[in-house]
């Protein structure tokens, strides 16, 4: 007698097939003291209110604070700004308030 | 596999299970007495008996070669098919092999019966077999003992309900239900920007339940919510709880049963809960749109699972969304909407066109927060029972529009904020304005629902214009 046999089910990937590249996060800095900082405000109502607060403080910190802002909350930052602050500073915040 | 070079001469496809290709077998055996005849038989290897003959046994002749009825007699030359007839027809059977007395003795003329390569039981079978090369995306193969619905939950695939399982005769099916190429990109998929080739719609819509023939409507609806204008990006990831609403205009709607009737937002017709479904299969698959991920609604709603209906275009007395949109009449169209839940607006008493918008107004004030303007959209969905009233008033859409938005126009000072003892509410900058509830073009008026009940139903939308999201209507493609 043959062995029974399931049949086995072949069936397709319904996924985009790719895997994001992991980054590690770069280590945290020992000081801030001269690193320039940009502020990504994502453009929620008062986020310049939290934001400007958070420019006085990394000022006072010995800190130049650089600001930035996307068109709108709702889509993603365009490919220019991010550019943009890459190359512009050593890091950045991106803040939501509400 | 390429396709099978038929020999010169003639040729015939027959099998045994066929009467009229039985009822040939005398002139078959009569062709091969005078030309070079090739009989290929489908089912019992030794038959017709009386004639030379090869067994088409895995059916790729047949299928290679388009036959649907048996008998068919082909005159091929130089290897290539010049002339065909199906069924027994005495006088195409003369004309085609040229011997003016073939079949004297049989009937003038009697159809054939399906090719088996047609058989309703094994064509998606062939159809793999014989095309399958152009399917590229991966193939996941199940383990012997393995679930494949328990599997495909635990690898992140569905959106919380079953799907069925993508193999490649049921995507091979489903690609039928199109003319684009399986590799086409149609579309950037957000929130991941991948290219969305017909192929991965095609395997998404399998899961969600689709027949073939939704597979133009989900592709049309996948172009319309990827782009920057609807922003499917921004509606994923929203804390607000909206998703794509699909409305569905033209006469495919009901060629493919969608339900623009009663009970037309609910559960019950497989064209509307299974569209909506691939859209969201789709972007939650491909484009990696997944809740507690990208998607940060702090509630959602039931309708993300597949929120989509067809418009009550027969029924209407002020016209389709479609056409008011820009698309011809009598052409298929989606138009899609970032909009929340549906919620009924109830008018039991109403008799004239204007107590009911005034009704309606009051419905819309609401939407949001009775002190938000301008921010966001609506569709009002007016129920045939409702519409009547317009209909006898000869109100078109163009008024009754009007009549709302006259309607909705607000003294500021009543939604200040802190007003009414509401915190919410527009800054003190607005004192002393009227302000309109919705933008000109902010109120969609649609006709759908059941013929009893004096009520309208609401669907709110989300953040409009180039800041959030905006309706986008195109057509659908066969």
């Amino acid at each position: 007698m043959e062995p029974v046999t399931a049949a086995r089910l072949t069936i397709l990937d319904p996924t985009s097939e790719s895997r994001p590249a992991r980054r590690e996060l770069l280590a945290r800095p020992e000081s801030i003291d001269g690193m320039t900082i940009g502020l990504l405000d994502i453009r929620k109502p008062r986020g310049d209110v939290f934001l400007d607060r958070i420019e006085q403080l990394l000022t006072e910190r010995g800190a130049r604070v650089m600001r930035y802002a996307k068109p709108t909350f709702t889509k993603p930052a365009p490919a220019d700004l991010r550019h943009e602050i890459a190359s512009q500073c050593n890091l950045v915040i991106e803040a939501l308030a509400d | 596999m390429t396709k099978p070079v038929l020999p010169d001469g003639f040729v015939v496809v027959v099998k045994r299970e066929c009467a009229t290709c039985v009822m040939t077998e005398p002139v078959l055996a009569d062709i091969s007495r005078s030309s070079k005849l090739t009989v290929y038989t489908q089912d019992d290897a030794s038959f017709p008996e009386s004639v030379p003959h090869l067994h088409d046994e895995d059916l790729a002749v047949s299928w290679h070669n388009d036959i649907e009825t048996v008998p068919t007699l082909m005159r091929i030359e130089n290897g290539v098919e010049v002339a065909r007839t199906v069924g027994w027809s005495r006088d195409a059977w003369r004309e085609l092999t040229g011997l003016g007395h073939l079949g004297e003795e049989l009937p003038v003329m009697r159809p054939g019966c399906g090719s088996l390569s047609v058989d309703p039981d094994i064509v998606d079978k062939l159809r793999a077999q014989f095309t399958g090369s152009v399917l590229t995306a991966r193939q996941v193969e199940m383990a012997a003992a393995e679930d494949e619905f328990e599997s495909m939950f635990n690898r992140g695939w569905t959106d919380g309900l079953p799907v069925i399982p993508p193999t490649p005769e049921r995507v091979l099916r489903m690609l039928t239900g199109t003319t684009r190429k399986p590799d086409e990109v149609i579309a950037l998929a957000p929130p991941d920007l991948v290219p969305l080739t017909v192929e991965k719609v095609a395997i998404n819509a399998v899961m969600a339940g689709c027949l073939p023939e939704y597979l133009p409507w989900v592709i049309a609806a996948l172009e319309a919510v990827c782009n920057d204008k609807f922003n499917m990006h921004g509606v994923l990831a929203t804390t607000m709880p909206v998703g794509p609403v699909i409305v569905c205009n033209g006469p495919g709607t009901k060629r493919i049963g969608m339900n623009s009737g009663i009970n037309v937002f609910g559960q019950g017709n497989r064209a509307n809960m299974t569209i909506g479904r691939a859209v969201q299969l789709t972007i939650r698959n491909v484009g990696g749109g997944r809740p507690g991920e990208v998607d940060r609604a702090t509630h959602g709603n039931p309708g993300k699972l597949s929120f989509c209906f067809a418009e009550d275009e027969d029924g209407s007395p002020f016209g389709t969304l479609a056409t008011e949109r820009g698309i011809p009449g009598g052409v298929d169209a989606v138009t899609v909407f970032a909009g929340e839940g549906p919620r009924c607006a109830v008018d039991q008493l109403a008799r004239t066109p204007d107590e009911l918008v005034t009704s309606f107004a009051a419905c819309l004030r609401t939407v949001m927060h009775p002190k938000s303007v301008m921010a966001f959209d609506v569709i009002l969905v007016v129920s045939p029972d409702h519409s009547r009233l317009f209909a006898e008033a000869g109100w078109d859409r163009r008024r009754i529009l009007d009549e709302l938005h006259s309607r909705l126009q607000i003294d500021s000072n009543t939604i200040l904020r802190g007003v009414d003892g509401m915190a919410e509410g527009l800054p003190d900058r607005f004192r002393d304005r009227t302000v309109p509830k919705f933008r000109p073009d902010g109120i969609l008026l649609t006709h759908a629902g059941g013929g009893a009940g004096l009520f309208s139903s609401i669907i709110a939308g989300w953040a409009n214009g180039d800041m959030g999201s905006q309706p986008v209507t195109v057509a659908v493609k066969s």
